[in-house]
């Protein structure tokens, strides 16, 4: 059994993660602990004859030490979560300046529209691709999603990425991958017969490169 | 003993002159209505589970022909080969079958029906008849659910959740009429869990016998009772969506479809605000059962019985509030992400509460540990792990990597099957005596414990593993993905110890049947247990009792120091003791 994540590949994948260990940690440690008394006293209290049970209804103190050490764990746990939520989803998330991109889903492919050499969307140089997503490194992207039909649910694992898509709804996906490279883009929500081979590549790029490809989505360039 | 054997034949004199029609197949009497109930959910239990063993052939061998898939029309698998919308249709149907129509039922439909009256020293429900209406309501919605498989288009195929748009539009998933049935059949089945709800709560309330209080209740009885009323408040919440969604599907509403101004994410809003006082449907019973089971198995009161009881209502009340923790990841405003995940986390303070209360229970114990004890205490290993996992959902962070993955899919099934099923197991095997009157034989019972540990944990617990490397719930053919493509071998080895744990059942199925004929005749008490049930003869007669039970003690008095024996039952009078002794606390 692994317990590791794969490596992330984005700015917040790290956070992510680190909660996750933590939670990893603690929920571990009550696992065991849990585990082991229950194994423990099934041995050690097992029937024999002659012997009663010791009787007692409960302790008040013991009640209140249950209760308010799970009470305490659980909300640090959400405090420390809602930092990280805030961050990637919170209001003012989106880093100021992130480049833009479009990304339409429907059954079973994802649209993505680059806004072309002048870096803006809907202008008339704005060019579409699909399936194959293209994206600099070190530089933080704000996705606009839609959907034509389905709900649709955008999934990149090594971004620690998911955001469902919803028709009826324009909704802000961002991120800032850390590495160039090539990756798998997901549907994750179950979208009809054709679920299974709604996927994408994901192919990060340097920012030259990126550049270039806007300029000019014609000329092949080199993916790592 | 001889002379309660022969009270007990003196009681089975009393005339019974009901037509066979009348006291087996239109039955008012509870006992019969839950073991009606016992037989049509088993039967779904088990088709719920085949449809698993399809799914899971066609994950671990995606798109090779399966055995004795050729027998399948060819509208499923031609040449033996899964169809991708055939697969939708098991996904769907599988979770459909299991949640609605095996576990809920199994622990509503059997047990409340069978336990309150019983437990609560009542001749019978305070509705015998909406009572038989509820069971005769339920097969119906059954037939209507499974004739999906067999209609044009075949069965639903949008998931147990039933998303709409995919669900409401016939253009996207293909299915039309199988959807429609799908909603239709949860209609009917949400009047018969009205009915039973109305029931149970009534008798509760009204038909306890004397001295019965309410903190004399046995927690089984705690728990169905907040149970019964959860599912009187939430599954008429169900009913109108799935009105609605009919009609979208019908006659051109457009509740669901954004194009003319629906909303998709009512859909998930309304499904999941029933969806989650539904989940705690699924386990509050199990519980219940559970604390009954380990007080007997381990021969002591249970350990901070107020608690548990505060705790069973704690997570009766917690659950109205938890339904966004599902919608994470749907577009639903962020915000209120971080409320559900605070209102999530504290559904952990009741379940850490109850599952300490339980090893207090057994420490210091006298531990027998016979076969419902042992699939008592796996209900307890078991819903530790499903609820720990539950805290990575939780963590709204996190949940965006896991969410819709495999990992979910390990977390339910540790909380369905860990949980709910092995508490199952041990409530039939423990009452099983007191439906048939034998003993189930206990050899099988616990080759099948044990087969049934190991084989459901090899199945399920690697899907952690699945879900942490990114594996989507829900896909047809996982080997499509490349970065998935490393885990097949995992999905193999999965495949193969669910057609394992499938086959061991098998056993089960086998001491069931045989016990009822074959097993050793059961004693009033065989488990020597203090519930009121278990101080009328094994079955009870209709009516349950000659007279009416007095309650004189609370419901776990096992090695009291007032009597000779290790346990004391509810309606024993124990000459001189003081009457308040038994709700003493430490």
């Amino acid at each position: 059994m692994n317990w590791l994540l794969p490596g992330g590949v984005s700015t917040f994948a790290g956070d992510i993660d680190r909660l996750y260990y933590v939670i990893l940690g603690i929920t571990g440690a009550a696992f065991v602990i849990v585990e082991v008394a229950l194994i423990w006293f099934l041995i050690k209290y097992r029937a024999r004859p002659g012997r009663k049970a010791y009787y007692t209804h409960g302790s008040v103190k013991a009640e209140v030490i249950w209760t308010t050490v799970p009470a305490v764990v659980v909300v640090m746990i959400g405090i420390l979560s809602g930092g990280v939520w805030n961050q990637i989803r919170g209001r003012d998330s989106v880093p100021p300046g992130a480049l833009p991109l479009a990304v339409h889903a429907k059954q079973f492919e994802w649209l993505v529209t680059y806004p072309g050499p002048d870096g803006q969307l809907g202008t008339d140089d704005d060019f579409e691709r699909r399936n194959d997503l293209r994206l600099p490194v070190d530089t933080p992207m704000v996705i606009a999603l839609t959907s034509e039909d389905v709900i649709h649910s955008f999934f990149i694992p090594e971004f620690r990425v998911k955001q469902d898509v919803v028709p009826g709804m324009t909704i802000r996906a961002w991120f800032e991958a850390t590495a160039t490279g090539e990756y798998s883009l997901a549907c994750a929500e179950l979208c009809g017969n054709g679920h299974t081979t709604m996927g994408g590549t994901v192919t990060v790029l340097s920012l030259d490169e990126y550049t270039q490809w806007l300029a000019d989505p014609s000329r092949t360039v080199a993916s790592r | 003993m001889a002379t309660m054997a022969a009270t007990i034949d003196h009681a089975h004199a009393h005339v019974d002159d009901r037509s066979f029609l009348r006291k087996y197949i239109f039955s008012t009497d509870h006992k019969i209505i839950g073991i009606q109930f016992l037989m049509l959910s088993l039967l779904f239990l088990l088709i719920g589970g085949l449809l698993a063993m399809m799914m899971r052939w066609e994950l671990g061998f995606p798109t090779q022909p399966m055995p004795g898939g050729t027998l399948l029309p060819e509208t499923m698998a031609p040449g033996g080969i899964l169809l991708p919308e055939f697969y939708n249709s098991l996904v769907t149907m599988h979770g459909t079958f299991m949640v609605f129509f095996a576990i809920m039922p199994l622990l509503v439909g059997v047990f409340a029906n069978y336990l309150i009256p019983l437990k609560l020293g009542a001749p019978d429900m305070a509705f015998p008849r909406l009572n038989m209406a509820s069971f005769w309501i339920a097969v119906p919605a059954g037939v209507l659910m499974l004739a999906g498989f067999f209609v044009e288009g075949g069965a639903a195929g949008a998931g147990w959740t039933s998303y709409a748009p995919l669900s409401a539009n016939a253009e996207y998933s293909g299915v039309s009429l199988g959807q429609e049935l799908w909603c239709l059949s949860l209609v009917v089945l949400g009047l018969s869990s009205i009915l039973g709800a109305t029931n149970y709560i009534t008798t509760v309330i009204n038909m306890r016998a004397p001295g019965m209080t309410w903190f004399r209740m046995p927690l089984s009885i705690w728990s169905l009772f907040i149970t019964a009323i959860l599912t009187l408040l939430a599954i008429p919440i169900l009913s109108g969506a799935a009105i609605m969604l009919l009609f979208d599907q019908t006659i051109g509403t457009t509740f669901f479809l954004p194009a003319e101004g629906g909303q998709p994410l009512l859909w998930q809003h309304l499904f999941w605000f029933f969806g989650h006082p539904e989940v705690y449907i699924l386990i509050l019973p199990a519980m219940g059962m559970v604390s009954d089971i380990i007080a007997n198995g381990a021969r002591k009161p249970i350990f901070g019985y107020h608690s548990m009881v505060y705790a069973i209502i704690g997570i009766g009340f917690l659950g109205w509030i938890v339904w966004g923790h599902h919608m994470f990841q749907s577009g639903m405003n962020p915000t209120l992400g971080t409320t559900f995940m605070i209102s999530t986390m504290l559904i952990a303070v009741p379940s850490a509460i109850k599952t300490f209360n339980w090893l207090g229970t057994l420490w210091r114990g006298n531990i027998r540990l016979h076969v419902p004890m042992l699939h008592a205490c796996a209900f307890v290993a078991m819903f530790v792990i499903g609820g720990l996992s539950g805290v990575y959902m939780a963590s709204t962070p996190v949940d965006i990597y896991i969410h819709d993955t495999y990992f979910i899919v390990a977390h339910l099934h540790y909380v369905l099957f860990g949980g709910s099923l092995f508490a199952l197991f041990g409530a039939i095997t423990f009452w099983y005596p007191k439906m048939f009157g034998r003993m189930m034989n206990p050899l099988l019972g616990k080759a099948h414990f044990w087969l049934t540990f190991l084989f459901y944990n090899l199945t399920f617990f690697p899907m952690h593993e699945l879900g942490l490397q990114g594996h989507m719930r829900r896909i047809y053919d996982p080997t499509q993905y490349a970065f998935l493509q490393h885990l097949q071998p995992l999905n193999e080895f999965i495949t193969l110890s669910a057609f394992l744990l499938f086959a061991v059942q098998l056993i089960f199925a086998v001491n069931f049947i045989m016990s009822w004929w074959n097993g050793k005749k059961a004693s009033p008490n065989p488990w020597e247990d203090t519930g009121l049930e278990w101080s009328t003869p094994s079955p009870p007669p209709h009516g349950n009792w000659p007279e009416t039970p007095t309650v004189h003690h609370a419901p776990y008095e096992f090695s009291s120091p007032l009597v000779q024996e290790d346990y004391l039952m509810q309606n024993r009078k124990v000459e001189g003791a003081p009457a308040a002794a038994a709700s003493r606390t430490e």
